[in-house]
């Protein structure tokens, strides 16, 4: 955890060097390059407990995200005022303060979830991604870029999550959707669709396991996809071959 | 003096190819196979037919996508080896969907997606059985019973067979009864004796069949030994485990316990003992580990079954040793001859 801490922030300080925030970079690796979830594998603790259906997941996963974006914004702003020795203790007291809040008010509106979730909504205060990207990149980056940043991450975050919910709900019950009324009200009654009719429920995908698995699965999909990328890019270049323009360089590489 | 010659741990003889040990184990269960088919029905011929195709279009379907031989690895019988395995450990008429679930994913989550065939760190066949036994709880307790004790009085025709596997037979229940280990599990409060005398799992007829069972296996792993297939370690090392746990515990507490015979003559312990503990690709490799290995095996399974939430636990037990297989290897490395006294384990501070 420690390790993809240190990447991110890394990344954060090359982001930091460029003159002006590139948005479309934080979007970039906030859902894909550097994905919470799949990237720098944190907050496995709720991804990989509440993921049996599609609502547990988009549940924790809208709290997760408005929590990242509200610790980044505060942060952002606070982050000239705060003494670096105890910035921490400061991100952490502004995260759990945000936590509470989300804690509230899904104990006012949606009651049921807030049961069926438990104990791991106060624990998005241990959430490691929230600090990371605290830490990592709304400490050092301006109020809007840090917003968008905290949006993304939570998305990225949120979308294997509801992904992984899926599947689990799918291969365990044979059903997606259902329950969705807890999150958005009677609407969603109907929602519930019975994939599979008459289906025996395969218990090792609704428990925790499953899910080692079934995120193996999706990290294993995202490399082959990087990978694939990458040779593209790769075959493109052979083909387009070296530039039009070449200078005669002693240093570093022709391109 | 003898010179040692574990290299491959599959070939205990130089010369002997992988098709030809898979081969050899997979004739090695046909007593098994016509003792169960025997007494419980064609259930088990059924699902062995079942296993064997999802097995080979499983492997051949991930060895495409890995872009490796198809051909080559088919025909080290590996896969098949696995798929008989499993066929006789799942119950006679458990669906069809049990077994392809269970084969399928010992097939491709167990065994290729490690790395094939000998890259694997659990035994394939008992991750499937894991697998089934962790998720459809129901179907996987539904043994039949032997003929005289169920109030249907006779076994399951082969139609009636693959009415339960492939549909569903509403008359099963008058098939079924549980095991002698299922049975002596939910015996309550009632002693051993009581239990010995009451539970209709626990009379004679239940128990002598699953005693022709084990030792339809027993004939088949000692034709193994036999062959140098495997050699008697594990096999000895876990029996004798069993053995003194639940001879030690009868001793102690007789009231309570199964006889250390009723434990070696039930549920899978001479078919994990010779078939499963011997995977030389997930168990230990030299010979006093295969004593350490089978030893904790069978003391595994003497807890599972008396303490643990299910009936047998060759299962769990094999897996739960499998993990502990390397760290046993690095222990216990045999002295390589000419050299000094091998070495042990991790020397902090020492170069060696």
């Amino acid at each position: 955890m420690k390790m993809s801490a240190e990447t991110a922030a890394t990344d954060a300080t090359q982001e930091e060097s460029k003159p002006g925030a590139n948005y479309a970079e934080i979007i970039y690796n906030g859902i894909w390059k550097n994905n919470p979830a799949l990237v720098q594998l944190l907050g496995l603790c709720p991804m990989l407990a509440v993921t049996s259906t599609v609502v547990n997941a988009l549940g924790l996963g809208l709290a997760t995200m408005v929590v990242l974006m509200g610790s980044n914004i505060a942060v952002s702003i606070i982050r000239n005022y705060v003494a670096d020795a105890v910035r921490l203790p400061a991100f952490v007291m502004i995260i759990a303060s945000f936590t509470t809040c989300i804690e509230l008010i899904m104990q006012a509106y949606t009651y049921e979830l807030y049961q069926i979730l438990g104990i791991f909504i106060p624990l998005i205060v241990t959430n490691c991604a929230i600090l990371g990207r605290a830490d990592a990149f709304a400490s050092r980056n301006p109020v809007l870029p840090s917003a968008i940043d905290g949006f993304m991450m939570g998305l990225g975050f949120m979308f294997i999550l509801v992904t992984l919910g899926a599947m689990r709900e799918l291969i365990g019950q044979g059903t997606l959707f259902s329950d969705m009324q807890l999150l958005f009200g009677d609407i969603a009654l109907g929602w519930k669709w019975v994939v599979f009719e008459n289906y025996p429920n395969v218990l090792f995908a609704v428990l925790p396991p499953g899910a080692f698995i079934g995120l193996g699965l999706l990290i294993a999909g995202k490399n082959y996809l990087d990978e694939r990328e990458k040779k593209r890019i790769a075959t493109q270049k052979a083909k387009d071959g070296p530039s039009a323009s070449k200078r005669v360089r002693v240093t570093g590489q022709v391109s | 003096m003898a010179l040692l010659r574990i290299t491959s741990p599959h070939t205990q003889r130089a010369g002997r190819r992988t098709s030809w040990v898979m081969q050899m184990v997979i004739l090695a269960t046909i007593p098994g196979i016509v003792v169960q088919t025997w007494l419980f029905g064609w259930g088990t011929f059924i699902n062995l037919m079942i296993a064997c195709i999802t097995a080979l279009l499983s492997e051949a379907a991930i060895l495409a996508i890995r872009r490796r031989p198809v051909g080559f690895f088919l025909k080290d019988y590996s896969a098949l080896l696995t798929a008989v395995l499993l066929g006789v450990a799942l119950p006679p008429v458990v669906p069809w969907w049990v077994t392809v679930t269970a084969v399928a994913f010992a097939i491709i989550f167990a065994k290729q997606l490690y790395g094939g065939l000998g890259n694997n760190p659990f035994n394939p066949a008992m991750v499937g059985y894991a697998i089934v036994l962790v998720s459809f709880p129901v179907p996987m307790s539904q043994w039949l019973g032997v003929h005289s004790m169920v109030s249907a009085g006779e076994t399951l025709s082969f139609m009636q067979s693959l009415q339960a596997i492939f549909h569903q037979l509403p008359v099963i229940d008058s098939y079924t009864m549980a095991t002698p280990l299922d049975g002596f599990k939910h015996k309550d409060l009632l002693d051993s004796q009581a239990a010995f005398s009451s539970i209709a799992a626990l009379q004679g007829p239940s128990l002598n069949s699953w005693l022709w069972v084990n030792l339809a296996y027993l004939v088949g792993g000692l034709a193994l030994i036999w062959l140098r297939i495997i050699t008697w370690h594990t096999p000895v090392a876990l029996l004798g485990a069993l053995l003194i746990m639940s001879g030690a515990f009868h001793l102690f507490d007789p009231s309570n316990t199964a006889t250390p015979f009723f434990h070696l003559t039930t549920g899978a312990a001479m078919f994990g003992a010779f078939f499963i503990a011997t995977d030389p690709v997930s168990s230990c490799t030299s010979n006093r580990g295969k004593l350490i290995y089978g030893a904790g095996i069978g003391i595994l399974i003497y807890i599972i079954r008396s303490w643990g939430g299910y009936p047998d636990g060759v299962a769990f037990g094999v897996l739960l040793m499998n993990f502990a297989a390397p760290l046993i290897d690095y222990y216990t490395q045999p002295r390589t001859y000419g050299h000094k006294k091998a070495k042990t384990g991790l020397k902090v501070g020492e170069d060696n």
